[in-house]
């Protein structure tokens, strides 16, 4: 080894603090994957029978189903068979954190997410965590809490344990087992993922939050996620992610699916931050995911705020189907794309209802070799009267070596409906850096400062414990971007 | 007394061609210098090498800030050293808050001085009095750096970040240019208020009229990048009269 590229992965090191992994005895299925393999996780996790039918039959379309190639991301063939699909900390069933693997409290320690309620209320306070360490959730806090307030916030497996019922009614309701590739193979195999019900009336009294963690090996995380806002119920969740920093590259297929009825509200942001590979593009994570929401009741309201800025490549459309009459659908991005990480990410807004509203506002940064695609659509069904979208879409290039690109697909079949779709492309200016410097700050601060400038309409919408961290996350991206 | 400024000798080139040649200039703390000179006689040139910008190359010559050798210091160094540059462009950068910006600059200047950084609340108070005796509405502090700024506003949030970040020397760049004779007033007020016994400063002009208003201790003329002639505030007005053609061919012969 040269002695520059010790120097780099020394440099790497420091830029992605998360890349350190966990110690920890793991239960595992076997490699590769099979009818026995999806029998092998559902009778881990004791589920019904109906649970394991609807995992089969998304097997077996799944493997009638090609890999889509449309989007503008390039990766060698995935071999889905030389992966472990289940891979779970050895531990009994828990009645009280104390029982958790100190080792994983550790990591979620080190990770900045305190697990013991006490310390949370110290810190951040008002934010309750569930805990996903490969493919189980490992804790879930401030459950009492949440309970008195009707709230149910569970991890996935505890849900169709307990809450059997409404799984059932809303499992695949919104991103059915037969939807698309990555979805339909999250279906067969999902692990766990984290499972709200807000029932009518009720506006959840904190933040939620999930933090998953990828820790394994040559494993792939797959988790889904469910939440429910019944009839004027509000809540807002957070997810967040890291992943130690490995050559091989690892795959997550997660699912989210969210259901808001009559004037309830979900706010669903995600912080993105999987280990993005190092500088020549080796390992990090394939993300592709499949987030959906449905706006079935009416005057309901459904946002998505996502700052990505890890992973090796990002596929993902959070989208909102704005079925209920006056619902409304918003889509904030930040998609960070430096060294060789590539992004092609957007929405989808359908309106279906009259008088639905969509707001899309898209930032996309490209720094390094990074390419960042969005990609988007907009359609508006017949009976969609007096529907309207406003799309903005801008990218910001550091150096010339990254690539920005902006696909927007527009289908109207109202004449009632205004669709309007601005899209704009800077570089950050010599000028501009100039300046910050001139002023005494360091290029990096300068370009964090210009970055975030760039994303201010789109931090604002995160929750305020969040915004910050944020907004550091996205400086550290960056890290080395300018010479 | 050892000067603040001593510029010896000094060659500079831009994309390969000389645009300083041989510039000699010594300021002394508490002085304010006036360098003027006609388009392309490297006023600019000189603001940039000395605040340390990219793509101007120093082939000759030495340039000592304070004693130390101010070449060999990249740019954010220099700032945080003590010296300003007012530039003649103010760039605009969407979506930074003006109060944000200015405290993220005074706190990294202050963090060099070994001085404790300002949180948000008590910046907000210094820089709130500081605007105020500027004539920078408080309302500007909020909005994106620059952004929609008038030309007049610009010029005097590089008084109020000069104001902000105290340096020992200021160098002033065409800080009168675009400004209408009230708000020329204003900029050359807050200039005046910065004079200060530890501080100097360099205003780079093409016009005499900001010396009406800021009187420098010294004035020097500037031409095909080397300083031709030296004087008193006096100088200015005999450019002003006699154009820098004749000036500076009087000072040839």
């Amino acid at each position: 080894m040269t002695q520059t590229s010790t120097a780099e992965q020394v440099q790497a090191l420091e830029r992605y603090k998360y890349g350190f992994v966990t110690e920890i005895e793991s239960e595992t299925a076997p490699k590769g994957l099979n009818e026995d393999t999806i029998r092998f996780i559902s009778a881990k996790k004791e589920e019904p029978e109906w649970l394991l039918d609807w995992r089969l039959r998304a097997y077996r379309a799944w493997t009638e189903m090609e890999e889509p190639d449309w989007a503008k991301i390039f990766y060698p063939p995935i071999d889905y068979q030389d992966a472990y699909y289940y891979s779970a900390p050895k531990q009994k069933t828990l009645q009280s954190l104390d029982e958790l693997d100190p080792e994983i409290l550790k990591t979620y320690e080190k990770l900045g997410i305190p697990l013991r309620e006490q310390e949370m209320l110290a810190g951040v306070a008002n934010v309750a965590v569930d805990a996903v360490f490969d493919s189980v959730s490992v804790a879930t806090t401030f459950k009492k809490k949440l309970e008195e307030a009707g709230v149910i916030f569970c991890s996935f497996s505890e849900a169709v344990r307990n809450h059997p019922e409404l799984v059932r009614k809303y499992l695949g309701s919104v991103v059915p087992y037969s939807d698309n590739y990555f979805a339909t193979l999250n279906s067969a195999v999902f692990s766990d993922g984290s499972f709200v019900f807000v029932p009518k009336g009720v506006r959840c009294p904190m933040e939620l939050s999930t933090y998953f963690r990828i820790n394994a090996a040559q494993t792939g995380q797959f988790e889904r996620t469910l939440i429910i806002a019944e009839d004027g119920a509000y809540v807002s969740y957070l997810e967040g992610c890291t992943a130690p920093m490995r050559d091989e590259n690892q795959l997550h297929a997660a699912v989210v699916e969210l259901v808001a009825l009559d004037d309830a509200e979900i706010k669903y942001s995600t912080v993105q931050n999987w280990y993005p590979g190092d500088a020549e593009g080796r390992g990090g994570i394939y993300n592709f995911v499949t987030k959906r929401g449905a706006c079935r009741g009416r005057n309901s309201k459904i946002s998505w705020t996502q700052v990505e800025t890890g992973s090796a490549i990002t596929w993902k459309y959070p989208s909102c189907i704005l079925q209920g009459d006056n619902s409304v659908g918003k889509f904030y991005s930040i998609a960070i794309t430096n060294n060789r990480q590539q992004a092609d990410t957007g929405t989808k807004m359908i309106h279906i209802g009259k008088n639905t509203r969509s707001t899309i506002i898209s930032k996309g940064i490209s720094a390094g070799r990074g390419q960042a695609t969005y990609r988007g659509l907009v359609k508006v069904l017949p009976k969609a009267t007096g529907a309207r979208n406003h799309t903005q879409c801008d990218s910001l290039l550091i150096g010339d070596k990254c690539g920005a690109h902006t696909v927007p697909y527009i289908e109207s079949r109202n004449r009632t409906a205004i669709v309007e779709h601005e899209a704009t492309t800077s570089k950050i200016s010599e000028d501009q850096l100039f300046y910050c410097v001139q002023r005494g700050l360091s290029k990096e601060e300068a370009v964090s400062m210009i970055v975030n400038g760039f994303c201010r309409e789109v931090l604002q919408e995160l929750p305020m414990e969040f915004a910050v961290e944020a907004q550091k996350l996205v400086g550290i991206s960056l890290e080395g971007s300018v010479g | 007394m050892a000067a603040l400024l001593e510029i010896r000798d000094l060659h500079a080139t831009v994309d390969g061609k000389p645009i300083l040649n041989g510039l000699d200039l010594a300021i002394e703390t508490g002085q304010v210098h006036a360098v003027m000179g006609p388009n392309g006689s490297g006023k600019s040139t000189l603001a940039h090498v000395l605040a340390g910008r990219e793509g101007y190359d120093v082939t000759q010559g030495e340039v000592l800030f304070q004693g130390q050798d101010l070449l060999a210091l990249p740019a954010e160094e220099r700032a945080r050293a003590g010296v300003f540059l007012a530039f003649q462009y103010p760039v605009e950068i969407p979506g930074v808050n003006t109060a944000t910006f200015l405290r993220t600059a005074v706190n990294s200047v202050r963090k060099h001085q070994g001085l404790p950084e300002y949180d948000a609340m008590q910046f907000l108070k210094v820089v709130r009095e500081a605007a105020q005796k500027i004539g920078v509405p408080q309302e500007m502090l909020k909005r994106s750096v620059n952004v929609g700024f008038s030309g007049g506003e610009k010029k005097r949030h590089e008084v109020l970040q000069m104001a902000m970040l105290q340096p020992k020397l200021a160098v002033l760049d065409e800080t009168d240019s675009g400004l209408d004779i009230d708000a020329l007033r204003q900029v050359a007020d807050g200039i005046n208020a910065q004079r200060a016994p530890d501080r100097g400063m360099l205003i780079i002009t093409h016009y005499q009229r900001l010396l009406d208003y800021v009187k420098p201790d010294r004035v020097h003329v500037l031409s095909k990048g080397r300083i031709v002639r030296s004087g008193g505030p006096e100088l200015a007005l005999e450019l002003e009269e006699r154009g820098y053609a004749d000036t500076v061919s009087g000072a040839a012969a």
